[in-house]
């Protein structure tokens, strides 16, 4: 159990900028997820924290210990990687000991700490299997049992799903998550995969560029991004986003989408009052952000459109119903029986709330 | 109606056996291509020898006869160049694949040297072995290291370096790494990453890097020639004595030859067996 602080961290490899300044404070037992798209610098950022990799800059302290060139086997980390990395040559049971064997510890106490692994993960049939006779799923269980078997102070993930199949992803997902609630280790998380993301983290860290991009609780993630790029990056479908102004009318904000003649009207300090009419915006909508109208009036901070849809995409318990808005497209989440088909208008209730406004030319949110 | 469920097994049967045909008399010719040689090398070393170049030849003689073996063996001590040869080409090679699979591995993982020094190392190998043979010649005598299996040794392992090298750092280079990150954060120095983990996973590789560094210290001649006489003298250097100004020593040639062949057969059936099992090993991903 440790916490990790890093400061100033920068790690180039010849000319590329990996990581290029990271501050990031880990509390003890808090699960953070690392999540970008490929080549956003959090594996790099991952392995440095691991000793794989060296640091070309800054500092990252374990449990208060700066760490910096401490080799790997004495910062007390275990890693789960996303090819599994198991020893082919061994068994599984000589897999999950093999930290243990390296750190010398008694053979009987290895033994006693593996079958109590192996139980837990329900891989106990298969402790005297090589790699190769395992399935992908029972492969991860064993990276993940050579992990826990160490107790050590943190735990870290290098994509671990991200080789098995949908199905068996969703079934690990949840087993990380319930490990990390049994045992309440420091345990930090890479992941290109938002649904990964939101659903593991306690604290979702998403970068960008080898920058950190914003962080924070998944629900202030996605219900505040700072920017366009956070707010198109996390949630399925992906946010719409429609080019718009900004209008004034009586003091009241309001965003004119293009290609509309009449403009949405913003609920009070939505965004800054500084911000002046005619000011290039865009305006992000998600699915459910956008309901059918039901028959009581609009709610505080909604508006009422009729509006065409052009594409039912049903998924079974919801549909999701693509319709046109001024100029540009959006997405609306209906009930299945909400619409019958394509071609039907319908009058939509967007919650403005909810929405996020960001300006068009810095893709910042305002 | 009866007949049907008869014959169609026997129709399918015919058509899963065609190819096979072709195949066997393919690798019926191949076989021949090779065994033919070995096989006339056999005959000539059992015969007397005015029927060595007799016309009609002679396929399988009527006296056969020991005599080519004994000459061959203890006359002309082809014995003794076995023994110097088997000790030599092993220990060369063991030596050229342990020093190369470091070496290998520290240029494949921590970029020793840079670009370039990988290359220098292959370089090694641009050299005539005729340039370099005078100089270690005049330096093995001024050491003593003429005519000993120690100097034909480090001669052979510094030789076939580069190749053990070169190998070895193609199959390390394929090797996914995060085995090795694996085992250096559960526990291991990076000299047990390397023993307990690289090592095992690249044992293929080693044992064909050892099969290629084998084979050339067995068959050198030229440096043997020149750096060894009456003592240190290999195989191949026995069979220039085979060769005299008055003929040919035909019998005694292929009796010697036959009797090498047996290193050769049983490295070869070892390494295949390895080679095998690595293949197998190798197939854990995915």
């Amino acid at each position: 159990m440790a916490d990790v602080k890093i400061s100033g961290l920068h790690k180039r490899f010849g000319p590329f900028k990996a990581v290029q300044g990271i501050d990031l404070e880990i509390a003890d037992g808090e699960f953070t997820v690392l999540v970008g798209p490929s080549g956003c610098g959090k594996s790099t950022l991952l392995r440095t924290i691991a000793g794989l990799e060296g640091i070309s800059e800054g500092t990252i302290e374990i449990g208060g210990e700066v760490v910096n060139d401490m080799r790997p086997r004495d910062r007390d980390v275990a890693m789960v990687f996303q090819d599994y990395a198991l020893y082919p040559h061994l068994t599984v049971e000589r897999n999950i000991g093999f930290g243990l064997r390296a750190r010398k510890m008694p053979a009987d106490e290895i033994g006693r700490r593996v079958g109590r692994v192996a139980g837990m993960l329900g891989i106990t049939p298969l402790l005297g299997r090589y790699p190769r006779q395992l399935s992908g799923g029972q492969r991860q269980r064993v990276a993940i049992g050579r992990a826990i078997v160490r107790e050590p102070q943190i735990f870290l993930f290098d994509e671990p799903l991200s080789n098995l199949d949908a199905q068996l992803r969703d079934e690990m997902r949840g087993e990380i998550k319930r490990l990390h609630q049994d045992i309440a280790t420091t345990m930090i998380y890479v992941t290109h995969d938002q649904i990964e993301a939101m659903t593991l983290a306690d604290r979702i860290v998403l970068m960008r560029d080898g920058r950190i991009e914003q962080m924070g609780s998944p629900a202030e993630l996605f219900e505040r991004p700072v920017s366009r790029f956070v707010a198109g990056f996390l949630g399925s479908p992906r946010m719409s986003f429609l080019p718009g102004s900004v209008t004034r009318v009586d003091g009241k904000a309001g965003i004119l989408v293009d290609g509309r003649e009449v403009s949405l009207p913003l609920p009070a300090g939505r965004i800054p009052d500084a911000t002046e009419a005619g000011t290039r915006v865009l305006l992000g909508l998600r699915p459910e952000h956008v309901v059918r109208a039901r028959d009581e009036g609009a709610a505080t901070g909604s508006a009422r459109i009729d509006a065409t849809i052009e594409l039912l995409q049903p998924t079974g318990s919801r549909t999701f119903a693509t319709f046109r808005l001024g100029d540009a497209q959006a997405m609306a989440e209906l009930q299945a029986h909400d619409v019958g088909s394509a071609g039907e208008t319908i009058r939509l209730e967007i919650n403005l709330n909810r929405a996020s406004v960001f300006d068009a030319r810095t893709e910042r949110a305002l | 109606m009866t007949q049907t469920p008869a014959t169609r097994p026997g129709i399918r049967h015919r058509r899963r056996r065609r190819p096979s045909v072709g195949r066997f008399v393919f690798l019926g010719l191949f076989m021949f291509f090779v065994l033919a040689p070995i096989y006339w090398m056999f005959v000539t070393s059992i015969k007397p020898s005015d029927d060595y170049l007799a016309i009609p030849p002679v396929w399988f003689p009527a006296e056969p006869t020991t005599v080519h073996y004994t000459a061959a063996l203890f006359a002309y001590r082809g014995l003794q160049g076995i023994v110097n040869s088997l000790v030599v080409s092993l220990a060369a090679t063991v030596l050229s694949v342990a020093v190369g699979t470091a070496m290998a591995y520290s240029l494949a993982r921590f970029n020793t040297g840079g670009k370039h020094l990988s290359f220098w190392v292959l370089s090694q190998r641009f050299l005539p072995p005729i340039a370099v043979v005078l100089p270690i010649f005049l330096i093995y005598r001024s050491v003593g290291l003429h005519d000993t299996r120690l100097g034909l040794i480090i001669a052979y392992t510094v030789f076939t370096l580069p190749v053990s090298v070169w190998m070895m750092l193609a199959y390390f280079r394929s090797m996914p790494r995060s085995m090795e990150d694996a085992a250096l954060v559960d526990g291991c120095t990076q000299w047990q990453a390397f023993w307990q983990v690289a090592v095992p996973l690249a044992a293929p590789g080693i044992v064909a890097a050892a099969v290629f560094a084998f084979i050339a210290c067995w068959t050198e001649f030229f440096f043997a020639l020149v750096l060894t006489s009456r003592t240190a003298f290999t195989l191949p250097t026995v069979f220039r004595a085979f060769l005299g100004f008055q003929g040919a020593q035909y019998g005694e040639a292929s009796a010697l030859a036959i009797v090498s062949l047996a290193p050769s057969i049983a490295l070869g059936v070892l390494a295949q067996r390895h080679l095998v099992r690595g293949l197998t090993l190798g197939a854990v991903r995915g």
